[in-house]
């Protein structure tokens, strides 16, 4: 019954995955996309990581797929010219991407019999953080420098995206304007869902360090809550000068690089938490990054600053 | 008896599911597709939810509740503002 | 055939296909879709050495699981930048293409 249900999965993976890539409209795609993200997040919870999944569905369908919605949304007019490739390099193609697909299929069967695994060690030492979710445990505690970066990639990410705006637009509004005229319905979602939004986000970052969540999800929630009050002109989004937005954006890779450097003065390294001061810690820093990726993933979808006249 | 239950509702769930989809798939025009996929929305995820509550602890069946009220919350605005600009501009 | 065998064998399907996809489609667009979902059919094999790994009374070994998680908020970090890069050549050029020989035709 299980490996039926499998079976089926991966080739609706499969399916749905090539639909994507030879979907002749773009929109069509991006959204064949967003179906995709949400039944991998399905073969996510089949492999048992549970934390995964609720990323994927969150990042990796959710917003990924609105940043390409609205890009698949403005560049529209683009596929009426279709560069022409040859049928014989479309073959070339094929055959190359099949021989990519069987060389890394038949790996599976030449990996080491008795497979390692990190699960043991793991769980010997999550006591100590106080922390009941081992993929948090390794988020936060073992190796929170991987953390650290990837916040700071999130942060770079967002200064690349606002270097794209022109000159005269520094420091103005980001151009998310989807809906021109007001949509009494979308507004009175906007109204109703983020209170109950704003309740789930902090209840997985709370949760998540025990069971599967954390502040990722949590953070998309608020960033998903947020994108809805813009785009349906409940709320205009901010000026990206405005100091208040820009605190919030730093607040949580600061806070995590003060924990982190009060880790020389009492255990004496880098990142490392004092004896039994980890849980209230790592409960701060994941309130305060929260906060940052909700503000920076919001923004990373609004995109670049654009005026007022700019289409 | 509760097991019966279960099989019987999240079983019809199931055949709405299908036959939703089936609509989404082969009805022409967009309003006859959203018309069928209201009823996948709403009583194909009703009859599945209903049906796995007395397999649940009391609290597991109030946040499946919670997840199909959030979903017709949704799906009802998301189906009115596709209609809407189904039948052009929407409202001024 | 276990599950993971099984996701194994689909993360390499879904690797090929967007390959495939990175090559012959022509649009930028395009080309950055595929190459999200080549993104996701690694992280599917990753999720399946990590599944291969489960041990402890773990469904699955945490670290791999991790990593992913952090590979997952990265792509999209650069898929941001991307989309955001796509767009301004939209705006600059009327459209988002990057030939150069062919654009005119």
């Amino acid at each position: 019954m299980e490996t039926g249900f499998d079976i089926a999965l991966a080739l609706l993976l499969l399916c749905v995955g090539g639909w994507s890539v030879i979907a002749r409209n773009m929109m069509t795609a991006v959204i064949v996309f967003i179906a995709y993200g949400l039944l991998l997040s399905l073969a996510w919870v089949r492999l048992h990581a549970i934390d995964v999944s609720l990323t994927e569905a969150a990042i990796g369908s959710g917003a990924t797929g609105l940043l390409m919605v609205i890009a698949a949304h403005k560049v529209a007019g683009d596929t009426k010219r279709v560069v022409q490739l040859s049928r014989g390099f479309h073959v070339l193609a094929a055959v190359f991407a099949a021989l990519v697909a069987v060389g890394i299929a038949a790996l599976a069967f030449v990996l080491p019999g008795e497979p390692s695994s990190l699960a043991a060690p793991v769980l010997e030492r999550l006591p100590d953080s106080g922390l009941g979710n081992p993929v948090a445990g390794v988020l936060f505690v073992f190796r929170s420098f991987d953390t650290l970066l990837e916040k700071v990639v999130l942060l770079l990410a967002l200064i690349g995206v606002w270097a794209l705006a022109r000159d005269a637009d520094w420091g103005g509004v980001p151009g998310l304007r989807l809906f021109r005229e007001r949509h009494s319905v979308l507004t009175l979602l906007a109204r109703t869902l983020p209170p109950i939004g704003f309740v789930f986000a902090i209840y997985m970052t709370w949760a998540g360090a025990d069971v599967p969540g954390g502040a990722f999800q949590g953070g998309t929630v608020l960033a998903a809550m947020w994108i809805l009050v813009m785009v349906a002109g409940v709320r205009r989004p901010p000026r990206i000068s405005s100091p208040p937005l820009r605190l919030a954006i730093v607040a949580g890779p600061v806070v995590f690089l003060a924990i982190g450097f009060l880790g020389f003065l009492a255990p004496g390294a880098f990142l490392a938490y004092p004896e039994g001061f980890a849980k209230p810690l790592i409960v701060a820093m994941e309130t305060a990054l929260t906060l940052s990726i909700a503000v920076i993933l919001g923004l990373l979808i609004a995109g670049p600053p654009k005026g007022e006249d700019a289409p | 008896m509760a097991d019966l239950f279960t099989i019987l509702a999240v079983t019809a769930g199931a055949v709405l599911f299908l036959a939703g989809t089936v609509g989404l798939l082969r009805f022409p025009g967009t309003l006859a597709r959203l018309h069928a996929l209201t009823k996948v929305d709403n009583l194909g995820l009703g009859l599945v939810v209903l049906g796995l509550m007395p397999q649940m602890g009391f609290l597991a069946a109030a946040k499946m509740l919670a997840v199909w009220l959030l979903v017709q919350l949704s799906g009802a605005i998301v189906t009115q503002i596709l209609a809407r600009s189904v039948r052009g501009g929407g409202e001024r | 055939m276990s599950a993971a065998l099984l996701f194994w064998l689909a993360g390499s399907g879904l690797i090929g296909l967007s390959v495939y996809g990175l090559i012959v489609n022509p649009h930028p667009l395009c080309k950055l879709l595929a190459l999200n979902l080549l993104g996701s059919g690694v992280f599917l094999l990753f999720g399946v050495i990590a599944r291969r790994g489960a041990s402890a009374g773990l469904g699955g070994d945490p670290v791999p699981q991790a990593l992913v998680i952090t590979g997952i908020v990265v792509a999209f970090s650069a898929t941001a930048i991307a989309v955001a890069l796509l767009l301004r050549l939209h705006t600059e050029a009327g459209e988002a293409s990057i030939d150069e020989e062919d654009g005119q035709p």
